[in-house]
């Protein structure tokens, strides 16, 4: 028997893995010290420990330790990675790429340095959700001090093509910033072969805790200097002062490497539940759409853990209560305050009607394939349940082109 | 997050169906739009003095919108068409114990109640003038 209910949304955050817990928990108790008291045991041994997590955490971005600001998240490590460079920098430009599709933490940093006076671009997507490199090589010009692009979306999982857009932000001497906050610790990065500047890392979506990140910084080739968004007593060199969360940093490094070391194996396993889930229901029902780049076709654009797909004909949130011991997520409007969809599948341009239709499925490192077996049985019957009742389903199946109808918008 | 009727009606709805959209006594209200993520189709069939008699509905919605249109059949049933054009929404809001951010859902089975009666009505003067 399965136990319910079922986590099937690790794009939203993870359970903290037991190892990364075990790691942490000294640095709780006997090891509590502050990494900054220089002059007696207990801060030596917390400031061994951050030692090894940012020796840690660089070596698996190809990074150098130096490189390691600690954060309280990748909110904060976007914001500090932004902000920080538009005010180092505005004596050079004013200007900043983005796009469409980047996590609020981005677009909301970018539409506060616009009341500022800066100009941002948002770049926009196609339909399986990247960005023009066309686009960006246009958008560039002699004021650009920043293209800040993700890595992974963590609604619909497309991965952005990062060395391509790094090497053309190296090519013009734009430094480039990534939130790879979904991709880290489930694809291969390595900020130099991928030109990046500036990289957004987050504990909890990668099974470490929640309220802990980092940001990389470069230091050489080229040298980038940051405007502290926190100041008091100077730590992580002057970029973020505060009292080191040493537990916390613990298992953010600790997760990371858990992640690297299992990484194929457990990329092999998760890929496997992720396309299971995929043919399984699209072997039953009919006009299931996926957003962002095709799983089977191409695996290699997309997240291996995340599957976004549309039931069309049935509103998402409808769709969450017919599956109610599966956790999952909806780019519905119903789900969100605004009685908005997602912007970000809106801004794939798929039709609003396939934005209320949407669940995203994050499967995991401790999602079992009997979890995949019932969330197979239970989304069918669901989605069966709910078509039956769908008025659109019974007229897209007489024949009629729903975009051909007047609707009585409300 | 929901009550237990609007679960109810969600698990169990009543009267989903089609009726004949040409038979002169059944009378179609289609009220919202997919792109705005619910459409209701509210189909009526009413005596010759003006009882509804049958009720079915065809919700795309959330759980509230299909629990707010299951529930209208039901309340509507044997009402006259007068009465039934009287139905204001805060009764199914009522009834249904429905949070502020699903009044919307009430609005519309509303809407779908008058759309339909006045469907009937718009069928029956065009009969009348056919007879006339
Ligand atoms: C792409 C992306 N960026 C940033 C964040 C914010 O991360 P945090 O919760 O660590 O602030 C998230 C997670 O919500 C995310 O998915």
């Amino acid at each position: 028997m399965v136990q319910l209910p079922i986590y099937l949304d690790n794009n939203a955050t993870t359970p903290v893995d037991p190892r990364v817990l075990d790691a942490m928990l000294p640095y709780f108790k006997e090891s509590f010290g502050n990494s900054a008291s220089r002059n007696h045991p207990f801060g030596w041994k917390a400031e061994e420990a951050v030692d090894w997590a940012r020796e840690t955490i660089a070596k698996y971005i190809g990074a150098d330790p130096k490189e390691i600001v600690f954060t309280s998240g990748a909110t904060e490590s976007d914001n500090l990675a932004i902000k920080g460079v538009a005010e180092m920098y505005a004596s050079k430009g004013d200007h900043i790429i983005t796009a469409t599709t980047e996590h609020k933490a981005v677009i909301d940093t970018c539409k506060a340095l616009e009341r500022k006076g800066f100009k941002v671009t948002y770049l926009p997507v196609n339909k399986e959700g990247f960005i023009s490199l066309d686009d960006l090589k246009n958008a560039i010009t002699e004021k650009t001090i920043l293209v800040t692009i993700m890595y992974a979306n963590n609604e619909i999982g497309v991965l952005q093509d990062i060395e391509s857009i790094g090497k053309i932000c190296r090519e013009r001497g734009v430094l480039f910033h990534t939130d790879s906050t979904q991709a880290i610790g489930k694809v291969a990065f390595d900020v130099n072969k991928m030109n990046v500047d500036l990289a957004s890392i987050s504990g909890h979506k990668m099974y470490g805790p929640k309220g802990i990140g980092a940001l990389y910084v470069r230091k050489k080739n080229p040298r980038v200097k940051l405007s502290a968004q926190i100041d008091g007593g100077g730590h992580e060199r002057g970029m973020r002062s505060g009292t080191l969360n040493v537990p916390g940093i613990v298992g953010l490094a600790k997760a990371l490497e858990v992640c690297m070391t299992d990484l194929s194996e457990e990329t092999a396993r998760i890929t496997r539940l992720r396309d299971k889930l995929y043919n399984g229901v699209t072997a039953v029902l009919d006009e299931v759409y996926v957003n962002g780049p095709d799983p089977l076709t191409a695996p290699e654009w997309r997240l291996p853990n995340n599957l976004n797909i549309s039931f069309a004909y049935v509103e998402g949130e409808a769709m969450m209560m017919g599956i109610k011991d599966i956790a999952v997520s909806s780019g519905s409007a119903c789900t969100s305050a605004s009685l908005e969809p997602s912007y970000v599948l809106k801004a794939l341009g798929v039709g609003e009607d396939i934005a209320h239709s949407s669940i995203r499925f994050g499967i995991g490192r401790f999602t079992t394939e009997e979890e995949i077996d019932y969330t197979i049985e239970h989304v069918v019957t669901a989605v069966k349940h709910l078509r039956e009742m769908s008025p659109l389903y019974e007229m897209a199946k007489m024949g009629i082109d729903l975009k051909s109808v007047e609707w009585a918008a409300h | 997050m929901y009550s237990e009727k609007v679960l109810d009606h969600y698990s169990h709805p009543r009267n989903v169906g089609t009726l004949d959209p040409n038979d002169p006594n059944v009378g179609t209200g289609l009220v919202g739009a997919p792109e705005c993520g619910d459409v209701m189709r509210l189909q009526l069939k009413i005596t010759d003095d003006g009882v509804i008699e049958d009720a079915k509905f065809k919700t795309f919605g959330c759980g509230s919108a299909i629990a707010s249109s299951s529930f209208a059949t039901e309340m509507i049933k044997g009402k006259t068409i007068d009465e039934a054009f009287q139905i204001k929404n805060t009764e199914i809001v009522k009834e249904l114990n429905l949070p502020p951010v699903k009044i919307h859902c009430s609005v519309l089975a509303e809407d779908a109640i008058k759309a339909a009666v006045s469907d009937f009505r718009a069928k029956q003067e065009k009969l009348k003038e056919v007879h006339s």
